[in-house]
């Protein structure tokens, strides 16, 4: 599966469209991490569980919407887009989103 | 008990956090020179598409807080408004690490990330603590590994 985040695949052409397809994950926090975080929050500085957490949760949300792409028949995605929001305290929805595409 | 307490915290993040902001803020400017080759450009041009081998979508995030001390501060200037410095700085912080972790996760042969975007959201935000706790930055685009190589 090829993701771009382009309109196009360079070097390739697409011959059919299948839509929007999307991905999306919530998740919350783990407490040993929390009490990281805590710590952290008096002496500032990189959250490195956080920055893991997010970054897995992420791929996850990538990996639904390559799921539902190759369900259509897609061998791409175009167009992709990542997008974060808070919907309860200490949890965070992670969205990635794209047009699935046929390329030859 | 409490003020002393207090003021421990504050010593702690004021020396603890200034330290380390020093130390990241060396460690990316010395990234960044090492990655001046690997140029990210967030429209499209610029780059020869007769050229292009491969395209691949590549991203990095970082996920940073502010000390305590400077949240102290923060809330202080929320009296008399202005610009907060030290969360100008977090997020500048931020934001050029993702880029970085971006260049660095770009595979081997990439000519240059182009549309790149960057988004920052807040997380983790504690409802009976005011202000920002934590902040994500996250850097994605494209990836275009150049034919030659």
């Amino acid at each position: 599966m090829i993701i771009t985040n382009i309109e196009t695949v360079p070097g390739k052409g697409i011959v059919a469209h299948y839509g929007l397809v999307a991905g999306n994950t919530i998740r919350a926090k783990h407490i040993g991490r929390d009490l990281m975080a805590t710590l952290k929050n008096i002496v500032g500085g990189e959250l490195k569980g956080y920055t893991q957490l997010m970054q897995e949760s992420r791929q996850q949300a990538v990996d639904r919407m390559v799921e539902q792409a190759a369900q259509l028949g897609a061998n791409a995605i175009v167009n992709v887009r990542f997008s974060t929001s808070s919907v309860a305290q200490g949890a965070a929805e992670l969205y990635a989103y794209g047009t699935a595409v046929k390329v030859v | 008990m409490d003020l002393i307490i207090f003021l421990v915290l504050l010593a702690t993040g004021y020396a603890t956090g200034t330290w380390m902001e020093r130390k990241h803020y060396g460690s990316i400017e010395q990234r960044e020179i090492a990655l001046l080759e690997l140029p990210a450009v967030t429209n499209m041009s610029g780059f020869d598409l007769q050229m292009v081998a491969g395209a691949g979508i590549v991203q990095g995030n970082a996920v940073i807080s502010v000390d305590y001390f400077k949240r102290i501060l923060a809330a202080l200037r929320n009296v008399f408004g202005g610009t907060i410095r030290s969360y100008e700085t977090l997020l500048d912080r931020a934001r050029r690490e993702a880029i970085l972790r971006m260049k660095e996760s770009a595979p081997e042969g990439t000519g240059m990330i182009v549309n790149v975007r960057v988004e920052t959201s807040t997380i983790g935000k504690n409802s009976h603590k005011k202000g920002v706790s934590c902040v994500e930055a996250i850097a994605y685009g494209t990836a275009l590994v150049s034919r030659q190589h």
